[in-house]
C-alpha cells in the first residue's frame, strides 16, 4: 500500500512528497514484527531501487508467507534521484548529514525527522546505499563499532560479502543509521555496487539476505534462501590505496578478486604526453573489494581497498 | 608584504589550484584571516582582497607591531569560484566541513590538512563565511561553544552582535571549531551579503578586523570604537518559518526594528497572484536574518529575530 510519509509545499505548484510501500501480512497477526528498507538518501545511488522492487515482487508471489510488516522507502531524496545528485537539490546539502532533524524546525529538519518518526517502531532497518560514481564496491554491511554488539548478529544474516566495522566519526552522528540506532531501531548500512548503476546479481544477493533476516525474525514462512556468512573486518584489516598523481587511472585487475602483495593493480597515465605516471601496487595480499571505476583522478583519490587478514 | 604558497592542488587539465597567503609583518604568528571556502561567497572574497590592499598600505606606514605577523588567505577554493559552484571538486564537497584534514586521505582532506597545518600556527583565526541559506543577516561574529571560546575577545571586533553556537556533530569539522582550542581563538565573521557586493558592508568588515588587530596590539591604527556588541546564543534567536510556499516578498530589512503586528513579508501564489500568507511580527524585535530570494518553500526560515538582549 502506497502511503505518504510526509508532504510539503514547494513554491511553484509541485510538492515534496516521500512515500513508503507498506506490505501487510494477509492474515491478522498478534504484534507482528516490522522491517524497514530505506533507500535513495543519496540521489545518485540507485542499487536500492532494484532491491526495493525485487523484495516487493517476491513477497507478492507468496503473500501468505508474510508474517510481519515490510515497509519500503525507495526514495528519501526523490529530487536527488530525479537530478542524479547525491545531495538534496532542494537544500544543496547531504541529507545523511542532517539527521535526526526536528519536527518543529525548518524544512530539512522536518524532512529528516519525518523519516525517523516513520521508521521508529521497526524491529530492524536497512539503509541501502550504493557506492558513488567513482568506485565500485562488493555488497557489504558498514557498522559503527558503537552499535556492533547489537547489529553484528543481523549483519551476519544479510548475505553480504563483507561486514566492515568502523570507528564512529563525530560527523557520522548526523546519519540516519546513527540516529535510528540511538533511538533503539537497530539499523545497518548496506553499501554495494556503484553510483548511477544497478548490479542485479548484487541486488538479488541482498534480497536473499533480507528474506533470511525475515525468517530469523519470524516474519517469513516461505523458503529460507541459501546464504553465505560475510567476512568480518575492522579498520585495521583494510588497506587503502590512493592516487599520488593527477591523471587517468585504468584498473589492471578484476574487482572482487584476490591480489598478492606487490601485484600491479592499475596504472595512472598522462594521455597528453603519453607517459605512465605510476604503477598502482598492492602492499598486502587480500581481496580487492573496492575498485576505482571513474578514470580521472587527483592526488588522494581512492583507487582500491584491499581486505587483508580476514581469511 | 610577502606572498607564500600554502597548498597546491593538482588537476590533470586545469591549472593547479594554488592557495596563497599574503603575509604582513614578521615574527610571532598572531592573526590569520581566512577567506571564502564556497564559490558563491563573492562578498567575502571582495572583503579579503580589500583587506590585503589595506594591510599593504598600513605595512608601508609601519603600523604593524614589531614581532607580529598577520596572514590573509583571500580564497581557499578558487576552482569553485571560476565555475560558479558552491563546493569543491567533482565530489561537490564543502571544504568547511572537512577540517582538520590530514596528509594521507581524500583530496579534500589533504587540502584542508595542508591548510590547517599552516593556519593553526596562528593565535587568532578570523574566517569570512556565510550561511548556506539564500539570506542576509546582521553583521556579527560567531563563535563555536567548544569550552575554549572567549566571548570578550569577540567583542573587540566592535560588530553589533556576537553569537555563540553550540556545535552540531557536523560543526565539529569546521575550521572555526578546530581552531577554537586552549592556545588559539577562532572567530567567524558574517557580513550582510554573500552573492552581492556591498561597499558599506565591506568597509565595516575591514574596520572590524583592523579594530580587533589594534586592540590586540598587533597593529597601531586609529579606528572608531565600533559597537558595544550584544552577545547572543544562537538558540536565543527566534526562527520564523513560512506556513506556505510561493513567491516571497519581504517587507523588512536586516537590522530593522519591527513592532508587534507589523507586516514582515507576503507569500504570493505564483500562478494567480493571490496572497497565500502574511508574515506578521509576533513580538517586538530586531530582524537578524532575512530570506532574500524570490521563492520560498513551506517551513523555510523567512526570518530569525532577536527578542531578548543580554546586556
Ligand atoms: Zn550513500
Amino acid at each position: 500500500m502506497k502511503e505518504i510519509v510526509l508532504e510539503y509545499e514547494l513554491p511553484v505548484g509541485e510538492k515534496l512528497t516521500i512515500y513508503r510501500n507498506r506490505i501487510m501480512p494477509c492474515s491478522e497477526i498478534n504484534s507482528p514484527g516490522r522491517i524497514s528498507i530505506v533507500s535513495g538518501t543519496h540521489g545518485d545511488e540507485l542499487e536500492g531501487q532494484y532491491i526495493c522492487y525485487e523484495l516487493a515482487r517476491r513477497i507478492a508471489l507468496e503473500p501468505e508467507n508474510l508474517m510481519g510488516i515490510v515497509d519500503i522507502y525507495p526514495a528519501i531524496n526523490p529530487f536527488g534521484i530525479d537530478m542524479a545528485s547525491k545531495n538534496s537539490p532542494l537544500f544543496n546539502r547531504d541529507l545523511n548529514r542532517s539527521f535526526p532533524g526536528s519536527s518543529s524546525g525548518d524544512l530539512i529538519d522536518r524532512v529528516t525527522s519525518g523519516v525517523v518518526e516513520s521508521v521508529l517502531g521497526s524491529d530492524l532497518c536497512l539503509d541501502i546505499h550504493a557506492s558513488d560514481i567513482f568506485v565500485r564496491e562488493i555488497p557489504q554491511v558498514r557498522l559503527s563499532e558503537d552499535f556492533a554488539d547489537n547489529l553484528l548478529p543481523f549483519a551476519k544474516l544479510t548475505n553480504a560479502d563483507m561486514i566492515w566495522m568502523n570507528a564512529t566519526a563525530t560527523v557520522h552522528e548526523s546519519t540516519l543509521a546513527h540516529s535510528l540506532n540511538i533511538l533503539g531501531v537497530p539499523t545497518m548500512v548496506i553499501e554495494m555496487g556503484q553510483g548511477h548503476q544497478i548490479n542485479k546479481p548484487y541486488g538479488d544477493q541482498i534480497v536473499d539476505g533480507i528474506f533470511n533476516i525475515m525468517c530469523e525474525l519470524g516474519m517469513w514462512m516461505g523458503t529460507r534462501p541459501r546464504t553465505q556468512l560475510p567476512a568480518i573486518s575492522s579498520d585495521g584489516s583494510v588497506e587503502f590505496i590512493r592516487s599520488e598523481k593527477a591523471g587517468i587511472f585504468i584498473p589492471l585487475t578484476e574487482h572482487n578478486h584476490f591480489v598478492k602483495a606487490g601485484d600491479i593493480i592499475g596504472e595512472i597515465f598522462d594521455p597528453f604526453i603519453g607517459e605512465k605516471l605510476m604503477d598502482v601496487v598492492s602492499e598486502q595480499p587480500g581481496l580487492l573489494f573496492t575498485q576505482r571505476i571513474y578514470p580521472v583522478v587527483s592526488e588522494g583519490d581512492l583507487l582500491a581497498r584491499i581486505l587483508t587478514g580476514a581469511f | 608584504m610577502q606572498i607564500v604558497d600554502l597548498y597546491s592542488f593538482k588537476s590533470i587539465y586545469r591549472d593547479d589550484m594554488q592557495v596563497k597567503g599574503y603575509v604582513f609583518g614578521s615574527g610571532e604568528k598572531s592573526a590569520c584571516i581566512v577567506g571564502p571556502s564556497r564559490g558563491n561567497e563573492y562578498q567575502q572574497l571582495y572583503i579579503c582582497s580589500q583587506l590585503v590592499k589595506k594591510l599593504t598600505e598600513l605595512e608601508k606606514l609601519g603600523v604593524i607591531a614589531n614581532d607580529k605577523q598577520i596572514m590573509v588567505i583571500p580564497c581557499i577554493n578558487e576552482y569553485a569560484f571560476n565555475l560558479s559552484k558552491d563546493f569543491f571538486g567533482v565530489k561537490n564537497l564543502d571544504i568547511n566541513t572537512s577540517f582538520p584534514g590530514n596528509d594521507y586521505g581524500e583530496p579534500i582532506t589533504r587540502l584542508t590538512g595542508g591548510l590547517f597545518e599552516k593556519i593553526k600556527e596562528y593565535t587568532y583565526e578570523i574566517q569570512f563565511t556565510s550561511f548556506y541559506e539564500r539570506a542576509q543577516c546582521v553583521p556579527h561574529v560567531r563563535m563555536t561553544e567548544t569550552g575554549y571560546q572567549n566571548v570578550s575577545l569577540a567583542n573587540l571586533f566592535g560588530l553589533p552582535y556576537v553569537v555563540v553556537k553550540k556545535p552540531l556533530p557536523t560543526d565539529t569539522a569546521t575550521l572555526n571549531y578546530n581552531m577554537s582550542t586552549e592556545t588559539s581563538s577562532a572567530f567567524t565573521i558574517y557580513t550582510k551579503a554573500k552573492e552581492q557586493l556591498d561597499e558599506k558592508c565591506t568597509n565595516s568588515a575591514i574596520s572590524a578586523v583592523l579594530r580587533f588587530l589594534t586592540r590586540m596590539g598587533i597593529i597601531k591604527y586609529e579606528c572608531h570604537s565600533g559597537y558595544i556588541s550584544h552577545v547572543l546564543k544562537d538558540e536565543d534567536l527566534t526562527d520564523v518559518y513560512t506556513e506556505k510556499a510561493g513567491i516571497f516578498k519581504g517587507k523588512v530589512e536586516c537590522g530593522e526594528y519591527v513592532q508587534y503586528g507589523q507586516k514582515m513579508a507576503e507569500i504570493i501564489n505564483p500562478f494567480d497572484g493571490s496572497v497565500l500568507e502574511e508574515i506578521v511580527a509576533s513580538t517586538d524585535g530586531i530582524v537578524f536574518f532575512a530570506h532574500n530570494s524570490a521563492l520560498i518553500n513551506q517551513y523555510e526560515t523567512a526570518f530569525r529575530m532577536v527578542h531578548r538582549l543580554h546586556d
